[in-house]
């Protein structure tokens, strides 16, 4: 991490670097919500900062504050070979620009923070959960958040099966299939692909034809 | 999706094939893919036009457990991270906490730490390798490397007390010093990890099939790596020599001599031959490191506020029963502060931003997982290319669900 940086950054932004701190040689800068986006793009685009490499994006819980969350993004520059912290701070409902018209590697991290802590980005094209399911209640990661807390159940997800295997009726391969309405009446015929359509079998729903229960020839006949 | 062959008669021959593309889904627990996973396909034909990678099968809340437990406890956890490799986890969590409280280890446990690091990056791009082979059909090599594998685990276990989740990190050193006879058992697998490489080498390096499904597939370019975050081998085969050894030499790396192995396409065979060549670097090192580490001298650190007293203190004087009860029942208690530490994972900059209110309880543990990033880059790979080339892509790029999903 660079000292170098932050100077760079404070002669450029001026009071709008709200604290820079150096503990243990990692430098860090604090910004305030509305210049995040700002001091991103001139971190990657200086050519005496020259970060092109982002690192991690995360974010710290502190429910006593009035700004409750720190966001933290992690930052690396391959040619200079230094690094900065970047870090803002929100209050919950705020919402924070995005950083993925800067560095593209944020957009999953971003994703999960807004999973884990339900800090929402603005400008994220695709601001879903990650890593927990869209039933989930709560955000995991904040302190108020019971490590023992349990999930409700979640209900049969219908999702939109367009599309989806096992396609629509009159698709995909039959003898895969089971046609329960007609095995409820033991008219059920498998199709075998190593034998073929037998005699008087129906034929195969794979047809296209709008397919009525009890039209098929009963084998037995 | 099948034709009416019965009404082709009626419509003159004319074969009406259904042009909107497929949406396939692949996962979460497919047989080809090496952990939890889930990907949506939209599929044209054979080619893949678009897909949704979706981690997350297999979170376990790391980031949460390690908030109810004190410093040391965390270990057991970091372990189950990349299970491939625990022993860099162990090494990697060591160093952050010691950089939290500025702790400066002996000479003799960094070498230490050194060669179970390396040993455990042998078995991981070992497992890679060998499984990405697998997948396309080479069972043979598949055999061969899980053979040096357990030869490195073998030792692993001699040194720790178990093959796959030692536990065996801690702060300000290590649990146990190194056994007498380490030296010798890493000498002895040395040269017939190398002779078994090249075995493996000879069996894939000329097959027609492996290369034409390794070379050209799945490429990334030098510019959309750095942008979206990629580490490790998978940024190194894109010909970007960032190496954490290299680039910020943590331990003893800046006292040992190896090279970082680049590739120039970032295909899979790069990324594979990266692999490959890492491990002969990292048994260079390993060599090094058996010369270098002293045979005697301390492993951990002299600090009882950090380090658990003998046992023999403990069950013999009052002041090593006390301190060793204020250690486990409260914890080491850590100076307030955050710091990033980061190393050279087996897939990557695998880094730790630690949080500590001063307390005997980590206020936050955050791991930078290298596999969430590079499975993050994975769709540019897969887009574009056949549907039977996601499993040798999705296979080099190395993905533990562990780690990704924490």
């Amino acid at each position: 991490m660079s000292k170098r940086v932050v100077e760079r950054l404070k002669a450029q932004f001026g009071t709008k670097i709200l604290e820079t701190s150096d503990f243990r040689g990692d430098e860090t800068v604090v910004v305030a919500r509305a210049d995040w986006a700002v001091v991103g793009k001139f971190l990657r685009d200086d050519a005496e900062c020259a970060m092109d490499m982002p690192v991690d994006f995360t974010a710290v819980d502190y429910p006593d504050r009035a700004q409750r969350f720190e966001v933290i993004f992690m930052v690396r520059s391959l040619s200079k070979n230094h690094r900065l912290r970047m870090k803002t701070r929100v209050a919950e409902g705020e919402k924070v620009p995005t950083l993925i018209d800067v560095w593209e590697g944020v957009n999953w991290p971003e994703r999960e923070v807004f999973d884990m802590f339900g800090i929402t980005f603005e400008g994220h094209p695709d601001l879903r959960r990650i890593l927990m399911y869209p039933e989930f209640v709560g955000h995991p990661l904040r302190k108020d958040y019971d490590i023992a807390k349990t999930q409700p159940l979640v209900e049969y997800r219908d999702i939109g099966t367009d599309k989806f295997a096992p396609f629509d009726h009159n698709e995909g391969q039959p003898w895969s299939r089971v046609d329960w309405q007609e095995r409820a009446h033991g008219r059920d015929i498998q199709v075998s692909p190593a034998i073929g359509l037998q005699e008087h079998q129906r034929p195969t729903l794979s047809k296209g034809h709008e397919y009525v229960a009890g039209a098929a020839p009963d084998p037995k006949e | 999706m099948e034709p009416n062959y019965e009404d082709l008669a009626d419509e003159g021959g004319a074969l009406e094939l259904p042009a909107e593309p497929m949406r396939l889904n692949m996962g979460p627990s497919h047989p080809a893919m090496h952990g939890t996973i889930r990907m949506v396909l939209e599929l044209d034909g054979e080619t893949v036009n678009e897909v949704d990678v979706q981690p997350g099968y297999l979170h376990r809340g790391f980031e949460k457990s390690c908030e109810r437990g004190t410093w040391g406890q965390v270990y057991p956890y970091v372990d189950r991270l990349n299970y491939v490799s625990p022993m860099l986890n162990n090494v990697g969590f060591s160093l952050a906490v010691e950089k939290l409280c500025d702790i400066k280890v002996p000479e003799r446990c960094s070498w230490y730490r050194m060669i179970l690091g390396e040993l455990a990056r042998i078995s991981d791009h070992l497992t890679c390798n060998s499984a990405g082979a697998m997948e396309l059909g080479a069972f043979t090599p598949f055999l061969w490397c899980v053979k040096v594998r357990d030869w490195v685990w073998d030792i692993l276990e001699e040194e720790t007390g178990a093959r796959l989740t030692h536990s065996f990190g801690r702060i300000g050193g290590m649990a146990a010093p190194p056994t007498p006879h380490l030296k010798d058992a890493v000498r002895a697998i040395i040269p017939q990890v190398h002779e078994v490489l090249l075995e493996t080498e000879s069996l894939l390096l000329k097959n027609r099939i492996f290369l034409d499904r390794m070379q050209g597939i799945g490429k990334l370019s030098k510019a959309r790596a750095l942008a979206l975050g990629v580490t490790g081998p998978v940024l190194r085969s894109t010909g970007v020599d960032y190496d954490v050894r290299k680039a910020n030499p943590y331990l003893l790396y800046d006292r040992v001599d190896f090279d970082i192995p680049i590739g120039h396409d970032g295909d899979n065979y790069d990324r594979f031959m990266v692999r490959f060549e890492e491990i002969r670097q990292s048994l260079r090192i390993l060599e090094q490191c058996i010369e270098k580490m002293p045979d005697e001298g301390p492993i951990n650190v002299d600090d009882p506020r950090v380090i658990l007293p003998e046992k023999g203190d403990v069950y013999n004087t009052i002041e090593g029963t006390i301190a060793h009860f204020k250690l486990v029942m409260e914890g080491f208690k850590p100076p307030p502060g955050e710091v990033y530490s980061y190393t050279e994972g087996g897939n990557g900059e695998l880094g730790f931003f630690i949080v500590s209110d001063g307390s005997g309880t980590p206020y936050r543990v955050r791991v930078r997982p290298p596999c969430f990033y590079n499975l993050q880059a994975t769709r540019e790979m897969i887009c574009g290319e056949m549907i039977a080339d996601i499993v040798p892509t999705f296979g080099s790029i190395n993905m533990i669900g562990g780690e990704c999903d924490r």
